[in-house]
């Protein structure tokens, strides 16, 4: 392994950070958004939103990122309507991270038992105070970890980008392997770089899991 | 008008081909899911006794699969092995040694996971009882561990074979791969295929995966413990 040839290569993977960190991170947050309405829609029965958020999360949890992104960016224009890539990966991590956020909320709020909101409401509290002040905390709370879980998950779906042209990791790794042949330093250097978004991540996984767990064990 | 490019998907062969191309693609998860369910049960035994050692190194693995991502693991066997090993390891093998490497440390976990969740009065009954520490694994434990294990085993089936829409990126001929050579080939005289096939492409991953996750979801429902 030549350091001398990393370092060269260090600036490029360095600007590929920041965009799978711009684009990852959007999507994650618009992902959380898109989540809780679903979930929310799914939760209350709401007629017809009910059933198209069901289907939304079925078709986008049992598809691939890649045949997603590629539907998006190849086969929309021809139907007039066109995103440039970075817009495409957005939207792609969103619809998909939307579909697995959506299953984990509305589990949580499933599994607050209903007789804390039959009693909220026997107090006197209106449907809104109830979900805000009773139901949604404690269902936040339950799931973070499958939360944190997805924003891993996501955050590795990332790679794929590299297939609609996004100079992501993936991509400056393949670039360089196939201009240079230094396969051992690109390979390296992208290891290294997943480690650095993923690591960090993984412990606030970790630590957000024993916190909870300490919570369920104290009552 | 323009031609809608609906008709290119059923001319000549090419839905046989791009079914063709399907194929490969759930032969190459069909035979990770295989190992990764023999290979992981055992792991996943292995792991729940006493030896410390093998736990710490399994840590290890499975945290390793959990953070990189697959796309990562694939360029490193497909275009490290060459490089560091001087081996030439062709595109399908590698990507069966990735997903069932990866698949390995999942279900080691779902095993570890199910065998820990049966509750140690059940052991001790057993033993009361008379049992040997066979019988009590083959008669009482195991059942239930199985019964624990199929609905998540089944999930990660379906993620499997999601992921190995992946393996055209390190140049495997599969369904997304057949679909891009048929839209190049008809580009001129029908663009808007690319629609339709990628259309489609996406659906046939739905009809594959649907069923499987629908599977494990009404057998979670089913078996759930009272």
């Amino acid at each position: 392994m030549d350091i001398q040839i990393m370092k060269e290569y260090l600036p490029l993977y360095i600007d590929a950070l920041w965009l799978t960190l711009k684009i990852g991170l959007l999507g994650i947050v618009l992902s959380l958004v898109v989540g809780v309405f679903t979930a929310l829609f799914r939760f209350y029965k709401i007629p017809v939103l009910d059933k198209l958020s069901g289907a939304y999360i079925e078709l986008f949890r049992n598809t691939p990122l890649l045949v997603q992104l590629f539907f998006l960016y190849f086969a929309l224009p021809r139907i007039g309507i066109k995103m440039d890539a970075a817009t495409c990966g957005v939207l792609g991590l969103t619809l998909l991270g939307g579909a697995y956020m959506a299953e984990s909320i509305r589990s949580s709020l499933e599994a607050i038992d209903k007789i804390q909101t039959d009693s909220a409401l026997a107090l006197g509290m209106n449907r809104r105070q109830v979900m805000t002040k009773v139901v949604l905390p404690q269902a936040i709370s339950i799931s973070i970890p499958s939360i944190v879980a997805n924003v891993i998950f996501l955050l590795k779906e990332t790679s794929v980008f590299s297939a609609i042209s996004l100079m992501d990791l993936m991509f400056t790794a393949k670039d360089l392997i196939g201009l240079y042949y230094k396969t051992v330093e690109a390979l390296a250097l992208l290891v290294i770089f997943y480690l650095i978004i993923l690591l960090p991540v993984s412990f606030l996984g970790d630590y957000t899991e024993r916190r909870l767990s300490y919570a369920r064990s104290g009552n | 008008m323009q031609d809608p490019g609906i008709s290119v998907l059923f001319k000549g062969s090419n839905f046989i081909r791009l079914l063709e191309g399907l194929s490969i693609a759930l032969r190459i998860s069909f035979l990770s899911v295989v190992i990764s369910l023999l290979l992981g049960f055992f792991i996943g035994v292995l792991i729940s006794g006493k030896n410390r050692f093998l736990k710490i190194v399994y840590g290890i693995y499975l945290n390793t699969v959990r953070i990189m991502p697959q796309m990562v693991l694939l360029f490193i066997v497909f275009f490290g092995s060459t490089r560091v090993l001087g081996i030439n390891i062709d595109a399908e093998v590698s990507s069966i040694i990735v997903f069932a490497f990866w698949g390995s440390a999942e279900m080691a976990d779902l095993v570890r996971g199910a065998i820990k969740s049966i509750p140690v009065h059940q052991f001790e009954s057993a033993a009361s009882l008379g049992m040997k520490k066979r019988t009590i694994y083959l008669k009482i434990i195991l059942p239930q561990t199985l019964r624990r294990l199929v609905p998540s085993s089944i999930n990660l089936v379906t993620r499997m074979i999601k992921t190995t829409s992946l393996v055209m990126m390190i140049g495997v001929v599969e369904v997304l791969k057949v679909g891009q050579q048929i839209i190049e080939a008809n580009r001129t005289t029908s663009p808007n295929i690319a629609f339709w096939m990628y259309g489609t492409v996406f659906l046939l991953y739905f009809i594959a995966c649907f069923p499987i996750s629908r599977l494990s979801k009404s057998l979670e429902e089913k078996w759930k413990l009272a």
